[in-house]
């Protein structure tokens, strides 16, 4: 049978009867393929507990990197405040960057939870088929002659089988999106550690450059106010000096002049 | 005949689509084989497409082998190839 479905039909019937032939008698068909499929289901359980975890794990990832462009954001605006468009820049780009692979993640996301749905689907399905080959295996044994029992029996394993090959497919194909996920994931997160994501500075962790330039600006403008607030003081302290030599009734016109004049000193 | 969908289900398609299906399986192939991820999408949703809208869904509990067996509906153009080069997808 040539074709996609020919070539799958192919592999997945030669693992199937592999199964099935390793017991000789019907009945041993059954205990053995159910022996493997109650395996399995076991097996379909931790893995679909597998996906959750990781998922989890990313849509935390996912939470930081939210965080990380709102940072970004507020970054940007502050600089702009400050008059550092080159800042303002930068932290913008960044933002883009931090955004794309966000985009990136939901993408990833959103496919794994529908393989994750699928995995339950198929499960469910295997449950059935199993409980179904149960009742089945003790009508046949009642109703048909040895040889056809066989017959009937095998067939309805192979029925069981294919699903058995289904969620099989289902798992694998979970765990390997999980496992590439991870693999990104940590990825990006080395990227963060190393500072990729902060290449200009050599700064630990918790603080980039634009913050070091941020709070250099606002130092920068804390240093001016202080000095500002500090020359007033000592413009108001001049007349209380001349208050000392001169009458009260005229010692508070001279003193508005040094004090405006200081002002202007240190807006300058 | 019983077509199964992988991570979907059986379906009893009925015998006046199956020249239809076998064209587009081939074509499936092609795609696969000439790594043409565009053809491959859009003729293997046809595919899938012809067997949901002719096709009557089996019970769950149904225990019928297939006589044709298709990859999920959103197999990539590279699983489709290591599924059929020895590295299969399938457990054993």
């Amino acid at each position: 049978m040539p074709g996609l479905t020919g070539r799958m039909s192919t592999i997945v019937k030669a693992k199937v009867s592999k199964v099935l032939d390793r017991a000789e008698d019907p009945a041993e068909t059954l205990d053995y393929s159910y022996t493997k499929q109650l395996e399995l289901l076991q097996n379909v359980k931790k893995g679909i507990a597998d996906v959750v975890t990781s998922k989890k794990r990313l849509q935390l990832q996912e939470a930081q990197m939210q965080q990380q462009i709102v940072k970004l954001d507020t970054q940007a605006r502050q600089a702009l405040a400050a008059n550092r468009e080159d800042l303002a820049r930068m932290a913008l780009e960044r933002k883009q960057g931090v955004q794309t692979e966000l985009q990136g993640l939901d993408t990833q996301i959103g496919e794994l939870e529908d393989q994750q749905q699928k995995l339950i689907e198929s499960e469910s399905a295997m449950r059935s088929k199993l409980e179904a080959f149960r009742t089945k295996k003790e009508v046949i044994k009642a109703q048909y002659s040895a040889a056809e029992a066989q017959v009937r029996i095998s067939e309805a394993a192979t029925g069981v089988g294919e699903q058995m090959a289904d969620v099989g497919l289902a798992m694998q194909r979970a765990l390997d999106k999980t496992e590439n996920m991870k693999a990104r994931a940590s990825a990006v997160g080395e990227l963060e550690a190393s500072g990729t994501f902060e290449d200009l500075t050599q700064l630990g962790p918790g603080k980039d450059d634009i913050d070091r330039q941020l709070e250099a600006i606002g130092a920068g403008g804390a240093v001016d106010d202080e000095l500002a607030k500090m020359k007033a003081e000592i413009g108001s302290g001049a007349p209380a000096q001349g208050a000392l030599e001169a009458p009260a009734a005229d010692g508070a016109a001279p003193a508005a002049e040094p004090v405006e004049g200081e002002g202007e000193a240190a807006s300058q | 005949m019983i077509v199964r969908i992988f991570s979907d289900g059986q379906y009893r398609v009925p015998a006046d689509v199956h020249e239809r299906l076998h064209e587009l399986d081939n074509e499936t192939l092609s795609a696969v084989d000439a790594g043409d991820e565009a053809a491959f999408k859009s003729t293997y949703a046809e595919l899938i497409e012809l067997i949901h809208a002719n096709g009557e869904r089996l019970a769950d509990d149904d225990l019928v082998p297939s006589d044709l067996m298709l990859p999920p509906a959103d197999i990539s153009l590279e699983e489709a190839r290591s599924e059929f080069t020895g590295e299969g997808l399938l457990p054993d």
